[in-house]
């Protein structure tokens, strides 16, 4: 019969029950967007850097991946030395270079992101349509693969072929490290920003026409054949060639937590106080609640029931608001994340797949198992009170009232 | 001589200063009451001579500053609140003035309530409250809410909630108090027929044809008991 008259004490007054539901949806929304953002990009991080299996990188000593121009000399060499490593696996490297197509017809020039891989090993992008392009440098023109943006941008199909240079003189109109090129594949770049227009290109290709000389990459993508063992090749790698800085997942975990902690206090305090706002919602509702119906609790107690079932019934009214703005506050908080996700996923330099916000249902479910249970938690106080008040009392002022 | 259900002795209710105002009040002084099974007691007196205050010591949810209340042989001031609920639950039924019906519930629903407490079956409550219902002229208005009731109607369910328990004790604080004058007659023969039937009560009233209708009319005054009188003796009873 309780649980019947916490239901019959919400319906009571419909508007102001959807209010506080809505209220507490809200805040639950926030708060499990909070949870979402702090763990989303240490996530997304975390699942970017490990996608194609290479938890090591090496780049220049004192660098991390793509911070600065710096790149690696006598690259084959390294290569073939660290690929000697008994707990190394695949080495891939790339090479990083901004280059420019020349549009055939105007002389125009825009520029375009250029990788040099390894197509045989490489871990930077998937392909969509089309063909791989295959390692061979010989090939004339270049076999190459290239992103939607690169070909909205460029106007260009697979098939068409690309006139690219490694520098431009824009009052001269002259070019340097030229080399025509032939788009077979369209793929996407998995550590590039969404509007970015990149082509990847064999190694030697890009090579051939980079300003620092040949046989330079920017970094190595590193595999190591016992998962169990990454921060011992990390070592390894970092012994045997001193002029480069090896970082594992775990480290540069370590790096981008350090990084993000701006990010993830911000969550908290933000979570915090939604969480905050939602127990006080609930205490404000069931007090304003419990006051109304002061006379009928006395007369409860008056005819014998328990202080229990008046606690129990009046904490049922908490919990069912508090359950019922979870559920609302889960579709809610999700559909909130997909927006911000959308408009944050222009944020510049950020790679298509990085997602600031992801739904981790363990983080989800623990915080809004939190908010439920504060505001169970909040309907306690003026439940015990209202349970407490003295009977005759109450009864002789609610009376005279 | 039938069975003693409430015993009061010497019975003094004093209100402390924060209870009531800058200083205490002694509402009840001395008062000494003993009620048999089957009688029908009106206590009957001015505002403010202490005649709730006394209904509120003999049902349990007030305890005496000084003296001793015995329900059904059971010394109230021994008992803690769980006990004192379980004992108001089990052995006393109330009827306010004001009804106090829960709004959202049906009249059915309102009379199952002290039954569900006492953890009767579902079925068997239904039952009963319907059978209450009936007995107090509301058999076919037991699935209305309060709002849907006139006001004697209200208290006739009241009185039903009251009765749910198999109370030894009913008591009544202005039951007329609320209703106008014809419907208070209503009130009042059924007040009448509960005690015929064997129910005890207890009614405290301004009200002088309810006051009549008992069997035995105690008058206060400041706190105190001026007049104990039987005006129509229970039959089978020799005082």
């Amino acid at each position: 019969m309780w649980p019947e008259l916490a239901r019959a004490a919400l319906t009571r007054h419909p508007l102001r029950t959807w209010l506080a539901v809505l209220g507490v949806a809200v805040s639950a929304a926030l708060l499990l967007d909070m949870v979402m953002l702090a763990t989303g990009m240490r996530d997304s991080f975390a699942e970017l850097y490990l996608k194609k299996g290479f938890p090591l990188r090496v780049a220049p000593k004192g660098t991390l991946p793509f911070d600065t121009e710096a790149t690696i000399g006598g690259a084959s060499a390294l290569r073939a030395e660290i690929e000697g490593g008994a707990l190394i696996g695949r080495v891939s490297p790339v090479l990083g270079l901004t280059l420019h197509h020349i549009e055939a017809r105007t002389a125009a020039a825009s520029t375009v992101l250029g990788f040099g891989l390894d197509p045989r090993v490489q871990g930077d992008y998937e392909l969509v349509t089309g063909t791989d392009m295959d390692a061979s440098p010989a090939a004339s023109p270049v076999r190459v693969v290239v992103n939607a943006p690169l070909l909205t941008r460029l106007g260009k199909r697979v098939g068409d072929t690309l006139t690219l240079a490694a520098a431009y003189d824009p009052q001269l109109r002259t070019t340097r490290g030229r080399l025509v090129a032939r788009v077979v594949g369209e793929v996407r770049f998995l550590y590039t920003p969404p509007a970015s227009p990149v082509v990847a290109m064999p190694l030697a290709a890009l090579q051939g026409v980079h300003p620092g000389g040949p046989d330079r990459v920017s970094l190595f993508m590193v595999e190591a054949r016992d998962t169990s063992r990454v921060e011992e090749a990390r070592a390894w790698i970092e012994r045997t060639a001193p002029r480069v800085s090896a970082i594992s997942t775990t480290t540069a975990m370590v790096q981008v937590e350090q990084r993000l902690s701006y990010f993830r206090q911000l969550a908290f305090i933000l979570g915090s106080i939604s969480l905050a706002i939602g127990f006080l919602l609930v205490t404000t509702l069931v007090t304003v609640s419990v006051n109304e119906r002061i006379g009928e609790i006395a007369v409860l107690r008056a005819i014998g029931v328990s202080k229990r079932h008046v606690v129990q019934q009046i904490v049922t009214e908490g919990a069912v608001l508090s359950i019922a703005g979870a559920i609302g506050g889960l579709a809610l908080g999700l559909a909130t994340a997909r927006v911000l996700n959308r408009i944050l996923s222009d944020f510049p330099g950020l790679p298509a797949a990085f997602d600031f916000f992801r739904f981790e249902p363990r983080a989800a479910w623990v915080s809004l198992g939190l908010l439920m249970l504060a505001g169970i938690a909040a309907g306690v106080y003026p439940a015990w009170r209202a349970a407490s008040l003295p009977v005759a009392q109450t009864l002789r002022e609610e009376a005279v009232g | 001589m039938t069975a003693v259900v409430l015993d009061a002795e010497q019975v003094e209710r004093t209100y402390a200063q924060a209870e009531r105002g800058a200083r205490g009040v002694t509402a009840v002084r001395g008062v000494s009451l003993r009620v048999h099974a089957g009688e029908y007691v009106a206590l009957v007196g001015p505002s403010g001579c202490g005649k709730s205050t006394m209904l509120n010591l003999l049902g349990a949810i007030d305890v005496p500053t000084a003296g001793r209340v015995l329900l059904d042989g059971i010394d109230v001031r021994t008992l803690g609140d769980r006990e004192a609920t379980r004992l108001r639950l089990e052995r006393v039924g109330f009827v306010f003035q004001r009804f106090y019906l829960m709004p959202t519930l049906t009249a059915a629903e309102n009379v199952e309530l002290p039954m569900a407490e006492a953890g009767v079956a579902r079925r068997e409550r239904a039952s009963r409250a319907r059978e209450l219902l009936g007995y107090v002229g509301l058999g076919d208005r037991a699935d209305h809410r309060p709002a849907q009731l006139s006001g004697g109607e209200q208290q006739r369910v009241a009185i039903a909630r009251a009765l749910a328990n198999r109370p030894a004790l009913v008591l009544a604080d202005e039951p007329t108090g609320e209703l106008d004058a014809a419907t208070g007659d209503d009130i009042i023969a059924l007040f009448e027929r509960l005690n015929a039937d064997g129910t005890t009560l207890v009614v405290v009233t301004h009200d002088e044809r309810l006051a009549t209708a008992a069997r035995r009319v105690v008058h206060m005054k400041d706190g105190r008991i001026v007049d104990d009188r039987v005006v129509r003796p229970l039959l089978g009873r020799t005082a």
